[in-house]
């Protein structure tokens, strides 16, 4: 099903928008949740607005480091980031720093789908060689695992809100575009998710 | 001795020198959060915020990682700031013309300076060229610091204007402040 051969795993092949309503759809508490760039955060708008989320219209990678900042400043706000595979080996070196500051209010889930979907389905460099969840665990987030399925995956995030430490999970994804598409206007969005943190009072 | 001099002076005894001024400058604005990616000018600083548990300090692989996280945590409610040398302002052009400037974040960045008045290592000095134009083409506010007497009222007015106007500050370190890097191996 996906565009390029990936390392054998026994992990079904899911559906990012999907999994994204899944992930929403048991959100209670305010958690925040970060959307990487280009579909990632395209399926998160089209999942269903909420003032937690933020949504990134460039920076590509960083969408970890973004929610390491959160939940660094809201130590009792759980923090979600979505990110897709091709950012993430952008900044492959936020594991290491997330592993190092072990925030327990932060869950990672990657969506590796092997191709830059976005840009024409290129495979990425990783695609049929490197295991994220691997370079993850070896980077000290001692608590990384791919979903096998649906469920698996809603377990693990239930599982990641009361664990000691980081989690994330790594999902395979199909090579299908996002639902959504994220209005463009930063200030509002940004604005918008400090409101939701609490941080901000209306004007 | 002209007591504006006398003023100076016991001032600078007060804060002493130069990160002094930077570790009261942050604390004086709440600024808690500082990730950096080290530098050799910066060492004492990096080492005194260490030391203070006001401050939660720590390492990014990369300067533009550090962006990162300093903006999530403004957004989160808390203040940062992000310490790097030139060559690592230079790996930021992206990240302040698609995050920090469009959604109006007030990142604040301490730059020690390279590549200028005694720079030894010739890719050094050609990458420091880069830093003002990417500044001036982005329209983001910065000053090079050169003078000790300066340098409490630039980095605390700095910091309060990029906060109140949320908008992005970077503070270049010059060598003629801080002393810079010289060839000694």
């Amino acid at each position: 099903m996906t565009a390029t051969s990936t390392p054998v795993r026994n992990t079904k092949v899911m559906n990012r928008f999907d999994l994204t309503s899944r992930l929403i759809g048991k959100l209670k508490n305010e958690e925040a949740v970060i959307g990487g760039i280009g579909n990632t955060n395209f399926d998160l708008w089209a999942a269903g607005h909420r003032p937690q989320n933020f949504y990134m219209l460039g920076s590509m990678g960083l969408a970890f480091p973004i929610a390491l900042g959160v939940a660094l400043a809201q130590p009792k706000r759980h923090v979600f980031a979505l990110e897709g595979d091709g950012s993430l080996l952008m900044q492959l070196g936020s594991l290491s720093t997330i592993a190092t500051l072990a925030p327990k209010n932060l869950t990672m889930v990657v969506m590796d789908n092997g191709i830059y979907q976005i840009t024409g389905a290129q495979p990425t460099p990783a695609a049929a060689v490197s295991d994220l969840v691997a370079i993850s665990i070896g980077s000290g987030l001692i608590n990384s695992a791919w979903a096998a399925d649906e469920e698996d995956f809603e377990r693990l995030i239930d599982q990641s809100l009361s664990a000691s430490g980081p989690a994330l999970i790594g999902v395979r994804i199909d090579d299908k575009p996002g639902v959504g598409t994220t209005r463009r206007d930063p200030v509002q969005i940004r604005e918008r998710f400090m409101l939701g943190l609490g941080v901000r009072q209306p004007l | 001795m002209a007591a504006a001099e006398q003023q100076t002076s016991s001032q600078a005894s007060h804060e002493q020198n130069w990160h002094g001024i930077v570790l009261q400058a942050l604390k004086r604005n709440e600024i808690r959060l500082v990730p950096y990616v080290p530098d050799r000018v910066l060492t004492t600083l990096i080492k005194n915020l260490h030391a203070d548990p006001f401050f939660t300090t720590f390492p990014a692989a990369r300067e533009e990682e550090a962006v990162g996280i300093v903006s999530g945590a403004w957004m989160g409610g808390m203040r940062g700031a992000v310490l790097m040398q030139t060559s690592g302002f230079a790996t930021l052009a992206n990240v302040l013309a698609s995050l920090a400037m469009p959604y109006q974040i007030p990142l604040i960045l301490f730059v020690s300076e390279r590549g200028t008045l005694g720079e030894f290592n010739y890719g050094q000095s050609l990458v420091c060229r880069t830093m003002r134009p990417v500044l001036d083409s982005l329209a983001m506010e910065h000053h090079t610091v050169t003078r000790l007497d300066e340098f409490e009222f630039i980095v605390d007015r700095s910091i309060k204007q990029a906060i109140t106007t949320q908008a992005p500050v970077a503070l270049i370190l010059s060598p003629l402040l801080t002393g810079g890097k010289v060839f000694d191996k």
